[in-house]
C-alpha cells in the first residue's frame, strides 16, 4: 500500500521526554530482555534433567560474574514488568489516567522493581551464608 | 453499504483478522503470572547455589513440577503473544513480518516444550 503523501505522525525525537514515556518504553524493553532470559531458564532446566556434570557447567557460568550480571539485570526486569504490569490491568478497568496518578503509580512500579531486586538479592545471598 | 449483517461482519472481523483474543489472553496469562512468577522468584532465591541434589529433589516434588509446568505455559504463551506485538510493530515488511512470527512462534513453543520436558523427565525420576 503506497503511503502517498498523507501525514506522518512526528517522529519519536521530537518529543520531550516524560517519566511516562520512559516508563512505557521500559516496559516493553524489560519484556524483550524476560523473553532471552527465558533461554537460560530452559538451558537450566535441561541440564538439570541431563546429569550432574551439565548442572555443574551451567551452575558455574551463572556463579561467574557475568553471570550474576545478567541475573541481576533479570531479576530487575522481571520485577519491574510484574509492578508495571499489573498497573496496566489497573488502567485496563479505566482507572489512573489521570496525569498526577500516572505519574506517580509509574514512580511507585519503578520504585517497587528496585526495592524489590534488592530484597530478593539480599535474601538470596544471606540464604547462600553471605557467599 | 455491505450486505453482510452485523453478527456476519463480526464473524469474519475484516482485515483485523482477529478479535480481542490476543489481548484477553495477554491479560488472563499476565493475571496468572503475578502468582507464578513471585512463587518461581522466591524457589530461585531458595535455590541459590544449591547442589545437584538439592535442586533435583526440589524439582521432583509434585506440587513444583505441576506449578512449573503452569508457569512454563502461562509464561510461553504471554512471551510470544508480546513479541508478537514488538515483531508487528517494528518489521514493516509483508513477507519478512511473516517470517519473523514464524521463528518467533515456533522458538517459543521448541522453549516450552524443551522445558516441560525437562521438568517431567527429573520429577519422573529419569
Amino acid at each position: 500500500m503506497s503511503n502517498g503523501d498523507r501525514p506522518l505522525s512526528p517522529h519519536l525525537q521530537i518529543y520531550a521526554w516524560q517519566w511516562t514515556m520512559v516508563l512505557s518504553i521500559l516496559h516493553r524493553a524489560s519484556g524483550v530482555g524476560l523473553a532471552i532470559g527465558t533461554v537460560l531458564m530452559v538451558w537450566w532446566l535441561l541440564a538439570l534433567s541431563d546429569g550432574l556434570a551439565s548442572f555443574d557447567i551451567v551452575q558455574g557460568l551463572v556463579a561467574h560474574w557475568f553471570g550474576k550480571l545478567c541475573l541481576l539485570g533479570w531479576t530487575w526486569a522481571l520485577f519491574y514488568h510484574l509492578c508495571n504490569g499489573i498497573r496496566h490491568l489497573a488502567w485496563d478497568t479505566g482507572r489512573g489516567f489521570e496525569l498526577d496518578t500516572a505519574r506517580n503509580t509509574g514512580y511507585l512500579a519503578l520504585a517497587a522493581s528496585i526495592v524489590l531486586t534488592v530484597l530478593a538479592w539480599i535474601v538470596g545471598y544471606s540464604a547462600m551464608g553471605g557467599m | 453499504m455491505s450486505l453482510r449483517s452485523p453478527l456476519g461482519r463480526a464473524r469474519g472481523l475484516g482485515s483485523a483478522k482477529s478479535g480481542t483474543e490476543h489481548f484477553w489472553m495477554q491479560r488472563v496469562t499476565a493475571v496468572a503470572l503475578i502468582p507464578l512468577t513471585l512463587w518461581f522468584v522466591y524457589s530461585v532465591i531458595a535455590l541459590a547455589g544449591a547442589d545437584y541434589a538439592t535442586a533435583t529433589a526440589w524439582l521432583q516434588a509434585p506440587m513444583t513440577a505441576v506449578l512449573m509446568i503452569v508457569l512454563i505455559a502461562a509464561t510461553f504463551h504471554h512471551m510470544q503473544l508480546g513479541l508478537q506485538v514488538v515483531i508487528e510493530d517494528y518489521v514493516h515488511g509483508e513477507g519478512i513480518k511473516i517470517a519473523s512470527l514464524m521463528l518467533m512462534k515456533g522458538a517459543s513453543l521448541l522453549l516450552a516444550v524443551a522445558a516441560a520436558f525437562a521438568v517431567l523427565k527429573v520429577s519422573l525420576g529419569g
